[in-house]
């Protein structure tokens, strides 16, 4: 390990590192505007400028790696002196409108401005201006503004995998541009955690807030199974932005653009209020009679004439409440794989329905085999991983399944079965590539498991992992290499629980195909919209839930619910990672929190649920599956048997997301989700004819 | 004075003939396998003990720079780039080399090249030279016919090429790093350094870069042995040089002298001194376009050396030198450096980007007497925060001409602020 000497202080620090990183492990602080530790280095803002012994000139400290026995200054007069003077040549053409500007309070020119700067300009000349670019839907530009970091240059090119954006022309008139079209990229959003500066700002949250009068709320996404970390900022009852949370072994610090835009879909469609239907039309009621209602229809219903299906955005926490609930009344109908998915049937072995690698992970795999699934859509901060990878390794990534643009290299080897069937034998170069492999590991989609042979897919996909060494005796230690990609945030937590059908229980086909034919009477769907409403017949429908999707269309009692900002819920993430959301605004109107309402009924129904408040509910989700106990933490699945053999049909895999901004209630409510599908998803459709 | 015998450069006026016939009757091409069996190592100790210094504006050793490339291979190949990019105001001396006697570089490739462990040269070259490109391009046929470049270069058993590759215009890409990345077909903006082009240059491979004169003397320095080459010129500052004299002089002339000429001597004899005599000589910038002027005082008795010109506060640069008689408008000739710099900055880094554009401006107004006489402190001011904080060097050549214009013109910018102020226009003659 190099020893360096900063400001006369020696320390030791990792070799490779550079000397802004060994400046800020010696307690240096070094101001910087281009230099992310996530990107590659540019060395163009001049910022983090320092004294280097036997240096003719300042260095730039980000751009210089530590070699033994350097000496550093960072607090001599020449660098305060180049701070001062970058500062001010940064100032000179920057524009003073910080008051407008919705940079301003979070602003890294601003800040540094501060701390570095000339409390006055010596600048009389006029000041540049620079045309806005469009960047779509998301980004507003204000170019003007423009510090020619390039950061956006490097995350869209390195991070997004996007070469949407680069800079042109040189000297004073050098300037970020686009090709005058919307960024297309699941991850664009980040552009403006990115921008040191105000030059890229979110276009939806446009001069809606200042950053010190929000609430921030430390919690986590739903919007798909990845559990990115995020923090919602609220203002009253309004979440006014969603932003990320660093978590290096989940998201770092992106988040996709739904995840990001979907809040404002939070404050429109909202089921405020318990409604019933009287004479075919729902009316809004009071608690009281809604609650009142659902307990006559109960009455002396049996069991197995009832049925219960989680939605994608539940919480563990609510769904134990109507596990409980239901199980209290005799019925093992339950479902929480609302997509028909066939992970977790046969045998709850965990480690057939998780995401084993884990997301981290995937940064020592070696090669990639995707099973139906379009990681880009389904997690796009598992298909930025994976690109991350295929960076630094050159990854080979094989796809059986429809093919799409996933940002890196793939090779296709066909659309089904028979491809992965071919595989099994060891057939084909591909074969070959996985056998080498010391850590190959395979993705299995939706678009694999959820369709009728799904089970014996789930089977096949795992004697492929076998075979392979991806899994089981002949992996590696400690390498899984089987997983599965869950869409939603809901999954894992409900297999976990066991919201599963009993012994005698329906699945999801037995449930709809039993409304169909008057065997069930009455369903109960906690927040589950992505199921096909025709199919539920005469039954009674119970729809509990957040936003007037397509459940609340069909229900004949509508309980209002907490969406996930509005409540503290338990997630429990594709991994296998169990995490807590927060309550950063409170539900609109006479929504409640939805274990509170089982709660409620449950004593209505004069079957009280043995559980008075959240931590108590929270100690029998524990005794429930231990695991629950354990936050942030991901345990390590034994490999055992899942899956089933059976017949198999010859049907090509198709992908379960046409479209990524708009997969659940909130994102279909969310008006700028509404826009990026016009701008993004319908011009493709046409294109490929796919529409109508 | 240079003698006829020590002449390094036999065609520099293009008088005869430029082809490989003319140029094996001057010599090239002679036994230049000889000079490649002396090996990699003697080659670079005698360049090293002739201290030759690069020709390209710094001055590094070249024996130093060439002995940076990897001893043993890594299984990437190595490359020679020479830099004919010669973009820099007032230098003209590689374009005479590479039109009048292509040969002489190319037998400098071979050599330099097999000294680097390179197979392969590219030629970067100025696209507005559409001449030596040409002549380059015939001299490479040539040589490939005759078997002096090829699978068996010179049939000393080395294999060796060599590719033009032709500039499209920007005075950025003749830095040696933003040279690589247009020869690599990207946007001409200089790289970080570390790493140098010596471990990762040109396609990730180990490079060096280095300028058309110090390549097309070494096969004669070779052949005629650094203690010759030691003997012309003065310590440190050994050999001879190329001077582009332009501006203000009778005669405007490349010519071939020793290191280390007094600079009257030089414009006198070479350039049929200044228009006018002596006495109405202003100022001179000795090195081209960035290197500070020098004032008449001065002028009278520098040395035109790397080591002097330093001394001077100035620098020998390119050895293109540019005369400035009474007559010009000393602060308009600054302030259009000014502007070629801020036009020519490529805009990656802060200082260089925003600084020169801010420099030009106070320029113009100074030009006209249009300020204040504290912004003269704030201009030198800003020099100095450009000077030494970019990325190259470009920076620091945008900022030494207008501080070498303040350190010497100070009063006659102040004169024209008083004037201004005074409400009359400035007598500068037009």
């Amino acid at each position: 390990m190099p020893k360096v000497t900063i400001d006369g202080r020696e320390i030791e620090v990792p070799a490779g590192i550079t000397v802004l990183q060994a400046c800020e492990m010696a307690g240096a602080e070094i101001p910087r505007f281009c230099y992310h530790e996530r990107l590659s280095i540019a060395g163009n803002c001049r910022m983090c400028l320092v004294e280097m012994e036997r240096a003719p000139k300042p260095i730039a400290s980000c751009a210089m790696p530590v070699g033994d026995g350097m000496v550093i200054r960072t607090d001599t007069p020449t660098v305060e002196k180049a701070r001062n003077g970058v500062m001010e040549f940064l100032l000179i053409n920057h524009p003073l409108d910080c008051p407008i500007c919705d940079q301003g309070g979070e602003c890294d020119l601003q800040d540094q401005a501060m701390a570095y700067g000339y409390d006055r300009s010596r600048y009389e000349e006029n000041k540049r201006a620079v045309s806005e670019k469009y960047m779509g839907p998301l980004i507003k530009t204000i170019m003007t503004r423009c510090i020619q970091c390039t950061r956006c240059v490097r995350f869209a090119t390195e991070i997004a995998g996007v070469e949407d954006i680069g800079m042109v022309n040189r000297g004073e008139d050098a300037e970020i541009t686009t090709l005058e079209r919307a960024i297309d990229s699941e991850l664009s959003g980040n552009l403006v955690d990115i921008c040191p500066v105000g030059a890229l700002t979110s276009a939806p949250y446009a001069f809606t807030a200042r950053p010190w009068e929000l609430r921030k709320t430390l919690s986590v996404d739903v919007m798909d199974a990845v559990g990115s970390n995020i923090r919602v900022d609220s203002r009253g009852r309004e979440v006014m932005r969603v932003l990320p949370r660093i978590h290096e072994d989940v998201n770092e610090e992106w988040i996709s653009d739904k995840t990001r835009h979907a809040r404002d879909g939070l404050s429109r469609q909202r089921l405020d209020r318990p409604y019933l239907r009287i004479d075919g039309k729902l009316r809004p009621v009071s608690w009281e009679e809604a609650l009142t209602a659902v307990a006559e229809r109960l009455r002396g219903l049996s069991g197995e004439r009832m049925a219960a299906i989680a939605g994608d955005l539940c919480d563990a926490e609510s769904m134990l409440a109507l596990k409980d609930f239901m199980t209290g009344l005799g019925s093992e109908n339950l479902e929480c794989r609302q997509d028909g998915s066939k992970v977790g049937s046969d045998s709850r072995a965990r480690s057939g329905y998780l995401f084993n690698t884990t997301i981290a992970g995937i940064e020592q795999a070696d090669a990639v085999l995707l099973i139906g699934t379009n990681p880009r859509w389904e997690a796009a901060l598992v298909n930025a991983r994976i690109r991350k990878r295929f960076l630094q390794n050159g990854l080979p990534v094989g796809v059986i399944g429809p093919q799409v643009d996933l940002t890196y290299e793939t090779v296709s080897l066909g659309d089904g079965l028979d491809a992965l069937q071919a595989l099994g034998r060891g057939e084909g170069d591909f074969a070959e590539v996985l056998r080498k492999a010391e850590r190959p590991m395979l993705i299995l989609g939706s678009g694999a498991v959820a369709r009728p042979d799904g089970a014996a897919i789930l089977s096949l996909a795992r004697e492929v992992a076998e075979s392979f060494g991806m899994a089981g005796p002949q992996a590696p230690e400690e390498w899984n290499g089987f997983n599965v990609l869950s869409r939603a945030a809901s999954r894992v937590g409900g297999l976990d629980l066991g919201f599963l059908p009993g012994p005698e229980g329906r699945d999801l086909e037995g449930i709809l195909s039993g409304a169909e034919q008057g065997e069930i009477d009455l369903v109960w769907l906690l927040g589950a919209d992505e199921i096909d409403m025709s199919r539920l017949g005469r039954a009674f429908v119970v729809y509990q839930g957040h936003h007037g999707d397509a459940g609340a269309h069909r229900a004949d009692v509508i309980l209002p619910g907490a969406a996930y900002t509005e409540k503290n819920g338990t997630y429990v993430n594709l991994e296998g990672r169990v995490q807590l959301g927060r309550l950063a605004t409170f539900p609109p109107g006479e929504a409640r929190e939805d274990w509170t309402i089982l709660r409620a009924l449950s004593e209505v129904v004069g079957q009280p649920l043995p559980y008075d408040n959240l931590g108590e509910l929270r100690q029998k989700l524990i005794e429930a599956n231990p695991l629950f106990g354990r936050l942030d933490e991901v345990q390590p699945a034994a490999w055992e048997a899942f899956g089933a053999k059976g017949e198999v049909s010859g049907a090509p895999f198709a992908l379960p997301i046409d479209n990524f901004y708009m997969t659940d209630p909130i994102s279909r409510a969310s008006p700028t989700m509404a826009k990026c599908t016009e701008i993004f998803v319908l011009p493709k459709r046409a294109a490929t004819g796919t529409e109508g | 004075m240079l003698q006829d015998k020590d002449r390094v450069f036999l065609n520099l006026y293009g008088l005869e003939d430029w082809r490989l016939d003319g140029a094996r009757k001057r010599g090239i091409w002679s036994n230049t396998k000889d000079l490649v069996a002396l090996g990699r190592d003697k080659i670079i100790e005698e360049i090293k003990e002739s201290e030759l210094r690069g020709r390209g504006g710094a001055g590094f050793p070249a024996g130093l720079k060439w002995s940076f490339m990897p001893k043993e291979n890594d299984g990437r190949p190595h490359y020679l780039v020479v830099n004919a990019d010669e973009s820099e105001p007032g230098s003209c001396k590689d374009r005479e080399i590479m039109r009048n006697d292509p040969h002489m570089l190319l037998e400098g490739c071979v050599i330099a090249g097999f000294a680097m462990g390179a197979h392969k040269a590219y030629i970067y070259i100025r696209g507005e030279y559409w001449l030596p490109t040409q002549r380059l391009e015939a001299a490479i046929a040539e040589a490939r016919e005759a078997g002096l470049l090829g699978p068996d270069a010179c049939g000393s058993g080395w294999a060796f090429d060599i590719e033009v590759s032709r500039g499209a215009g920007a005075y950025i890409c003749g830095e040696e790093t933003a040279l690589l990345e247009s020869l690599e077909g990207k946007k001409g903006q200089p790289r970080l350094k570390p790493p140098f082009p010596a471990a990762v240059g040109v396609w990730g491979c180990p490079t060096t870069v280095t300028n058309v004169e110090t390549v097309a003397v070494s096969p004669t320095i070779l052949r005629r042995g650094a203690a010759w080459w030691k003997g012309l010129g003065r310590p440190k500052n050994t050999g001879t040089k190329i001077f582009s004299i332009s501006g203000h002089v009778n005669r405007p002339c490349n010519v071939e002298e020793e290191m280390g000429i007094p600079l009257r001597e030089l414009i006198d004899k070479h350039a049929g001194g200044v228009r006018g005599g002596w006495d109405n000589l202003q100022a001179v910038i000795p090195g081209g376009s960035s290197v500070p002027c020098l004032p008449k005082t001065i002028c009278d008795d520098v040395l035109m050396d790397f080591d002097s010109l330093r001394e001077a506060q100035s620098g020998l640069g390119t050895a293109a030198v540019i005369v400035i008689d009474q007559s010009a408008d000393i602060v308009e000739a600054i302030q259009r450096f000014s502007h070629f710099y801020m036009h020519e900055s490529c805009g990656q880094c802060t200082p260089c980007r925003e600084g020169t554009g801010w420099m030009y401006r106070v320029m113009s107004r100074m030009m006209k007497g249009q300020a204040e006489v504290e912004e003269i402190d704030t201009l030198l001011d800003v020099t100095k925060q450009v000077e030494g904080h970019t990325i190259c060097a470009l920076g620091d050549a945008a900022a030494w001409p207008i501080q070498g214009l303040i350190r010497h013109f100070r009063p006659e910018l102040e004169r024209r602020i008083a004037e201004y102020k005074a409400g009359r226009t400035p007598v500068a003659a037009e």
